[in-house]
């Protein structure tokens, strides 16, 4: 029996039917990956805070400690802030 | 929680899928009615039944979300309905090249199964739009379950009323008589179906590991914030934001 479509005619719409699949699976992590970028830039973000807030926390755990061993070397600033 | 076994998974779903390929390009033969354009089955069907499987089981952890309250169920069912919409858009898209070239038409309004898998869609289609009209998590959660339910018992039903339908040119796949594919053309449909599913399996768990660290890094942030600091995201989102 004949194929209903011979190979040269039917090549173009299996190529197509693959590249679809390819495609779709392609724009997908493409996607995560923009996802991916996104939570390493809230990190980032997340970093800056917390070192700003050690920043300010560092006068005052100074101030509030005149102690020499409040805020010696070893002890981590942050630590000191009342919550 | 979710990224236990992704590396195994994702090395899995790349031999898979590499040697699916392989067979359907290098051992099954060509279908003697079709031809070459039949190896377009391979990807389609697979990706059809995975597709309607993911909603089922996004049915299924609505119910689990129901009974144990547990956000993470509402998450799982949640990310498998979204995924399996991907595939079913390549489903509809590999089916209609499919028929253009077998049947010369891109699509077929008379045929049952054609138009109940465009049903199928749509209907899933309107989950997302739903989950995003609902502010409140906990109502957006509950809703969103209940309509994963529903759909979920609706897509076997649907299958079963298709099987009883009169066909007019689209085969029926899995018939009663287990169907009459040469064995190569067996296995190669077999494990083209075994990749598809890995590969679901693969993304799902992807796409909840990516979420759940995009959750903890709010959660934090929210924590370390000051009353100062206005850039904590709030605002509705059709995803689960917390767990």
């Amino acid at each position: 029996m004949t194929p209903a479509l011979p190979l040269d005619d039917a090549g173009p719409y299996v190529a197509a039917a693959y590249l679809v699949f390819l495609a779709l699976i392609l724009i997908y992590v493409a996607i995560m990956a923009g996802k991916l970028a996104r939570i390493a830039r809230e990190l980032g973000e997340l970093t800056e805070l917390v070192a700003r807030r050690d920043e300010r926390a560092a006068p005052a755990d100074r101030a509030g400690d005149g102690s020499p061993s409040g805020a010696g070397p070893g002890s981590h600033a942050g630590e000191a802030v009342p919550r | 929680m979710f990224s236990r076994g992704l590396k195994p998974l994702s090395i899995a779903s790349v031999v898979l899928i590499v040697g699916a390929f392989a067979l359907v390009f290098f051992y099954a033969p060509n279908d003697a009615d079709q031809g070459f354009i039949q190896k377009i089955f391979y990807l389609h069907v697979p990706l059809a039944i995975v597709a309607l499987c993911g909603f089922v089981a996004g049915g299924v952890f609505g119910i689990r979300y129901l009974r144990s309250g547990d956000r993470a169920h509402d998450l799982r069912s949640y990310v498998a309905i979204h995924l399996s919409l991907v595939l079913a858009v390549g489903a509809l898209v590999t089916g209609s090249i499919w028929a253009k070239g077998a049947w010369g038409q891109w699509w077929v309004w008379e045929e049952p199964t054609l138009v109940s898998f465009l049903i199928v869609f749509l209907l899933y289609a309107c989950y997302q739009p739903l989950r995003f009209s609902i502010e409140d998590p906990e109502r957006q959660a509950r809703t969103a379950s209940v309509f994963a339910i529903v759909c979920g018992a609706f897509v076997p039903l649907n299958f079963l009323a298709v099987r009883m339908a009169e066909s007019l040119i689209h085969p029926r796949v899995l018939s009663t008589t287990g169907g009459s594919m040469p064995a190569d053309m067996r296995t190669t449909f077999v494990v083209s179906l075994v990749a598809m599913a890995v590969l679901f399996v693969t993304l799902w768990k992807y796409e909840l590991t990516s979420k759940q660290a995009s959750m903890q890094l709010r959660a934090l942030k929210r924590r370390l914030a000051d009353d100062d600091d206005p850039w904590v995201p709030t605002g509705r989102s059709a995803a689960p934001q917390q767990l």
